[in-house]
């Protein structure tokens, strides 16, 4: 098992999600940037489904009790294991009452633990994702415990040739397709938030990104209709708000464009204050 | 009766179709039937559908090779509905204690409206609501069949914590809160009935499609059922007389 030292700024286990629980209004959560989680997971042999930890802006301190293998991938923390810097995307060995702590990002926003198959969380509607009134916890804290198999083994890597794609840390714009209400909108609007430079506000969370400017807006709402994480919606007074992982099943904004599932990866590696640019997909 | 529908992608992995945009019985069972008949017609990688008043989101496992090849087949299992696959909705009698200990906004709705407290209650109680679908919150049933009369707009500010089992109005919706939540809609009463229960494999017991009718209890009654419903006694069953 690992014990949470210190948890850092925002630490959750994640998974790829929940899935087949929307129509009861449950969000589907999971890993925010998949991709990461994804690679790290991948790095160790391990089935897709595992969970990761998430870990967004300030890493935690964490003692691993038992031997493992390790992978950190996503966004960089200055990850050390017993206080010497340890390589990011690379197969890590641990001992039994190893240490392992992160620092503040520097560059991306979240970072993803994998170990060998996977943190054994309570599974709740065929996840573990942390997600408010649907597992006990949405967070890690100081103290916390959380189980993990037992691997002595030195696993040799089936992957070790797969190369961490930056581009996920580094890309300064999101690729759309067009959304449901997408046609509604004026020229004036489209040449407002097509390819023009926009910020991410300071309202940025698993739940949903605000991204500024405000863009003048006449649009009604819509009867409310399906929504999926990359939904934008252009609510009443303006804003721009990008929907992420633990958003809600359905939604009454137009939804005018629709980010592709690489572009939820790299949104979800953005900061306050970040500056990017929607490109239309076709 | 089969309506004229719009098929468009989504993202790489969804395909939306859309009724006219209404909140109509007969296009809710046009939808559900649909839906049905997509779950049961072993479409290749299928992970999930989802319905609102007047859309389906059909999800797969993965990216769709030819969405306009997916459309045709989608709109193939659309041509095969013969209408008569109607499922028996149930009508779950749902108890609401109008007491003002839960009526935060009960006088507040009557000076407005100028209906008086047990005008609303009537009004709100006498209607069988129907179930369009779950959404906004785990549990959130919305339902259509607001009496007119008791349409009213949503508060400007949304109360930070809406607490569970509220009964609330808003615009002109109805609906009861399945878990503490911000929240902008006028509370008029409680539920002591859990809406959603993640100990349950089926967490919501109610489904779209089916019926609701609210009735009014007194604040003892609201005690001893919610007793029950907290010690997992309570029997859902008895919801359905």
């Amino acid at each position: 098992m690992i014990k949470v030292i210190q948890p850092g700024f925002f630490t959750s286990i994640q998974d790829k999600g929940r899935f087949g629980y929307r129509s009861n209004g449950v969000p589907v959560s999971g890993a925010m940037d998949l991709y990461s989680s994804h690679f790290a997971n991948a790095l160790l042999g391990n089935p897709d489904d595992c969970a990761t930890l998430e870990i967004t802006m300030v890493g935690p301190t964490l003692q691993l009790c038992k031997p493992t293998t390790i992978v950190i991938s996503g966004a960089f923390m200055n990850p050390k294991l017993n206080g010497k810097p340890i390589e990011m995307n690379t197969i890590i060995t641990v001992k039994s009452n190893d240490i392992l702590s992160f620092g503040r990002v520097e560059k991306g926003l979240r970072c993803y633990l994998a170990i060998k198959e996977g943190f054994k969380s309570k599974v709740v509607f065929n996840s573990r994702s942390m997600y408010t009134n649907i597992t006990s916890a949405v967070r890690l804290k100081k103290d916390d415990i959380v189980d993990y198999l037992a691997d002595n083994q030195v696993s040799p890597s089936f992957n070790a040739h797969v190369k961490f794609n930056d581009s996920v840390l580094e890309n300064d714009f999101l690729e759309v397709f067009k959304g449901p209400e997408f046609d509604k909108l004026s020229l004036e609007q489209k040449n407002a938030i097509l390819n023009k430079e926009l910020k991410v506000s300071k309202f940025n969370s698993r739940m949903a990104y605000q991204l500024l400017p405000l863009v003048e807006n006449y649009l009604k709402p819509i009867l409310t209709a399906p929504v999926l994480p990359g939904t934008v919606q252009l609510t009443p007074l303006g804003q721009l708000i990008v929907l992420m992982r633990d958003c809600q099943t359905t939604g009454g904004y137009p939804r005018i464009l629709q980010l592709t599932e690489q572009s939820i990866n790299n949104l979800s590696q953005k900061s306050t204050g970040s500056i990017l640019k929607i490109r239309l997909k076709d | 009766m089969l309506y004229h529908l719009q098929y468009s992608r989504f993202n790489e992995c969804s395909v939306l179709i859309e009724w006219p945009e209404l909140i109509n019985e007969d296009i809710l069972k046009n939808i559900l039937n649909f839906k049905n008949k997509i779950e049961n017609s072993h479409i290749k990688h299928l992970l999930e559908v989802i319905n609102t008043y007047s859309s389906i989101l059909i999800i797969y496992k993965r990216a769709i090779d030819n969405v306009n090849d997916e459309i045709l087949r989608l709109r193939d299992v659309y041509s095969g509905l013969s209408g008569l696959d109607i499922s028996i909705d149930k009508t779950w009698h749902i108890p609401v204690c109008y007491d003002s200990e839960f009526a935060v906004d009960l006088d507040q709705f009557s000076k407005a409206k100028y209906l008086s407290n047990s005008e609303i209650i009537r009004l709100h109680s006498q209607t069988i609501y129907t179930v369009y679908f779950i959404g906004f919150l785990p549990g959130f049933l919305y339902l259509g069949g607001l009496d007119s009369k008791l349409f009213f707009d949503r508060k400007s500010t949304p109360n930070l914590s809406v607490k569970k089992g509220s009964v609330a109005i808003g615009g002109k919706q109805t609906g009861i809160y399945p878990q503490d939540s911000p929240g902008g809609w006028h509370v008029i009463g409680n539920s002591p009935i859990d809406l959603f229960n993640s100990n349950n494999k089926t967490p919501c017991f109610i489904k779209a499609g089916d019926k609701i009718q609210f009735k009014p209890i007194s604040i003892s009654d609201y005690n001893s059922i919610k007793e029950s419903v907290c010690s997992s006694t309570f029997d859902l069953n008895s919801l359905l007389q």
